[in-house]
């Protein structure tokens, strides 16, 4: 990760690091017998951390090899007998699977339409700010529904929409009849969308707020001198400015796609809103979970893994190639 | 070290803009700026209002739609009813025992492991980091997890909360940074004073990282405080929940969760009642703190991101 390069203007390396490489230029390479002795209790503190990694990371993800053997309750950890692609072949012909499948691309992206802009918006908008105040307070408040736990957030969802909640009282006001929301397909995308909205806005200011004030203000006045108006500044300076913060950003977000707000989605859906609220994550806990279909539910649990490790790496490349940065 | 403007800091570049003079469309931009960010205020926190507002409101009062940011009917007995069932207390200790617990084994993990990784001339540095990196873009997905902490035996215990999730490669990746940045001067001082490699991390290097290890407190507590899913998943006796799957049942069931019938139009009402107590009393712990601890998350996501 180094939105390092990014966001810091090229500096001479620091003291430290010059030191690092003088002393590396001047130690031979060493052989591991020489750097366990050397490093032995390094080497320990690392002992437990990897032991995590490998026990809860990366053993289910060799544990995915149950989506190509039948895996029976209770019996070995990686199945019990291969049965080749058969558990691909059944959701592929499922026209479940590319209900969900169609339901998680238009979520997704939905979603990153709204709330990767949004926050860039609010970034600019907040940096116009002249009261310091003003801002401090909107920032303050905005961030607070970050640090919520999804289920309180679901539960504030339902006491608004309820058909005595308030949004519902507005629409008496107006006349309208109250609306169901949360039991009608056709509103769940809204409902999702701003409801991530609302919880991510501010949070994803920071980064924004931060590259913002690197840009060198001398650029600005050159921009000035050169007839530029306000608008024209933002456009020439500003956002050429947070560029990078920005790629970085949606490199992230492209990533996540596929994972769309899978516990917030449990949380607010119900059979009535299966047709627009049912996503290949929700639709994989019950298959898997809830039913029991171990195998069946790891093979759609790869699909979408991979499709995720896909996205990013085509991201990245396509960044690389276009703005010359990239993640890695 | 990096120092950071915070956001709400004045910027250089700010000052500097502000000084040209100001036409009349920008006026007018400022006035309807000002307004736009009075509305993103106003729009955040009114479900809050509307939420405690409906917690000191009479069920009649919230059936017959009246509540709106004012409580209607007001009384605590609502209060008094939640606050009075144990299986609520019990599941909030349940949360205060969990969060405790793995935020402690969190932080050691992610400290050794940081403070290692932060060591450039260590042999086979770049394959520890890269074992952590790419789990950050491959996972092994739902369900070979489930059946892991379930093989290892590790449902209905604290364990599978707290394992499945010990090390945020966020977090390690923003303390690793914190440890690079640091002087090498004071290690090798160290050295030279004897200290072993863990009597440094102990006595010189952790003293010295308070800032970045009370960021990473928060960080963790937050997210265990606020998670529900593995708890739902892996617990299947109510004696063990956190008070977000307590909350979270309350929801489920007063809106037809995954029922096929729908609930009845009054279960629903009296629950929202009790609902909105519920929720105010899960959160107000993070709106207490939240004042103090904001400026320490931003600080933590900009060395994360900066220094990353």
């Amino acid at each position: 990760m180094s939105i390092t390069r990014t966001l810091d203007p090229p500096l001479d390396p620091p003291p430290s690091a010059r030191r690092a490489r003088k002393q590396r230029a001047a130690a031979p390479r060493r052989t591991w017998r020489q750097a366990l002795r050397r490093d032995w209790q390094l080497y320990s503190l690392a002992v437990l951390p990897v032991v995590f990694f490998v026990v809860f990371r990366y053993l289910p993800m060799i544990g995915n090899i149950i989506a190509f053997r039948r895996y029976v309750p209770g019996g070995s950890l990686f199945g019990e007998k291969w049965v080749g692609l058969r558990y691909f072949r059944m959701f592929m012909q499922d026209p479940e699977f590319w209900h969900v499948f169609t339901n998680t691309l238009i979520l997704g992206g939905v979603t990153l339409l709204f709330t990767f802009p949004l926050p860039i918006v609010l970034a600019l908008l907040l940096n116009e700010v002249r009261s310091a105040k003003l801002k401090r307070l909107v920032q303050s408040v905005s961030y607070l529904p970050h640090f919520l736990s999804i289920v309180v957030v679901a539960g504030l969802i339902m006491q608004l929409l309820s058909v005595n909640g308030a949004v519902n009282q507005g629409l008496r006001a107006l006349g309208h009849t109250p609306i169901p929301f949360l039991q009608q397909p056709q509103w769940f995308r809204t409902i999702y969308v701003s409801s991530e909205v609302w919880q991510g806005i501010g949070w994803g200011t920071i980064l924004y707020l931060a590259a913002l004030t690197t840009i060198d203000h001398q650029l600005y006045e050159q921009a000035r001198i050169d007839g530029a108006n306000r608008w024209r500044q933002t456009w020439h300076v500003t956002l050429p400015g947070i560029r990078p913060t920005m790629v970085t950003l949606l490199i992230l977000n492209i990533g996540t796609f596929m994972a769309v707000g899978f516990e917030k989605i449990l949380l607010l859906y119900n059979p009535l809103t299966y047709p627009t609220a049912d996503v290949i994550p929700t639709y994989l806990y019950r298959v898997g979970v809830v039913s029991g279909s171990f195998s069946y539910g790891a093979a759609i649990g790869l699909f979408e893994s991979v499709i995720g490790l896909v996205l990013v790496v085509a991201a990245n490349r396509i960044s690389r190639r276009a703005v010359g940065a990239g993640l890695w | 070290m990096v120092t950071l403007n915070p956001p709400g800091s004045p910027q250089q570049a700010t000052r500097g803009r502000t000084r040209i003079q100001t036409t009349r469309g920008y006026r007018v931009f400022q006035v309807c700026n000002a307004l736009i960010l009075t509305a993103v205020v106003v729009v955040t926190l009114y479900p809050f209002v509307n939420i405690v507002a409906q917690s000191f409101s009479s069920e009649s009062a919230i059936t017959s739609g009246h509540v709106n940011v004012l409580p209607k009917g007001f009384n605590l007995t609502t209060y008094k009813k939640v606050m009075s069932d144990s299986a609520f207390w019990q599941n909030y200790r349940n949360t205060v025992v969990y969060t405790v617990v793995a935020t402690g084994i969190s932080m050691v993990l992610t400290t050794c492991y940081a403070y290692v990784l932060s060591k450039r001339h260590l042999k086979g540095r770049k394959v520890l980091i890269a074992i952590a990196m790419f789990t950050m873009f491959f996972n092994g997905g739902l369900i070979p997890n489930y059946v892991l902490v379930s093989d290892l035996g590790l449902r209905n215990t604290i364990w599978a909360i707290v394992l499945p999730n010990a090390v945020s490669v966020f977090n390690l990746l923003v303390m690793k940074a914190f440890f690079e940045s640091m002087p090498a001067e004071l290690e090798e001082a160290a050295a030279v004073d004897g200290l072993s490699t863990y009597g440094t991390l102990a006595r010189v290097v952790l003293p010295l990282s308070k800032a970045v290890l009370a960021t990473m407190v928060l960080f963790y507590a937050v997210s265990f405080w606020n998670s529900w899913f593995s708890a739902f998943l892996y617990m299947d006796r109510s004696d063990l929940f956190p008070v977000t799957v307590y909350l979270r049942n309350l929801i489920a069931g007063a809106s037809g969760g995954t029922d096929q019938s729908a609930a009845s139009d009054t279960a629903l009402q009296i629950a929202s009642n009790i609902q909105a107590v519920t929720i105010v009393l899960t959160v107000i712990p993070i709106l207490t703190i939240y004042p103090f601890i904001q400026r320490y998350f931003v600080k933590g996501v900009m060395l994360g991101a900066v220094k990353g």
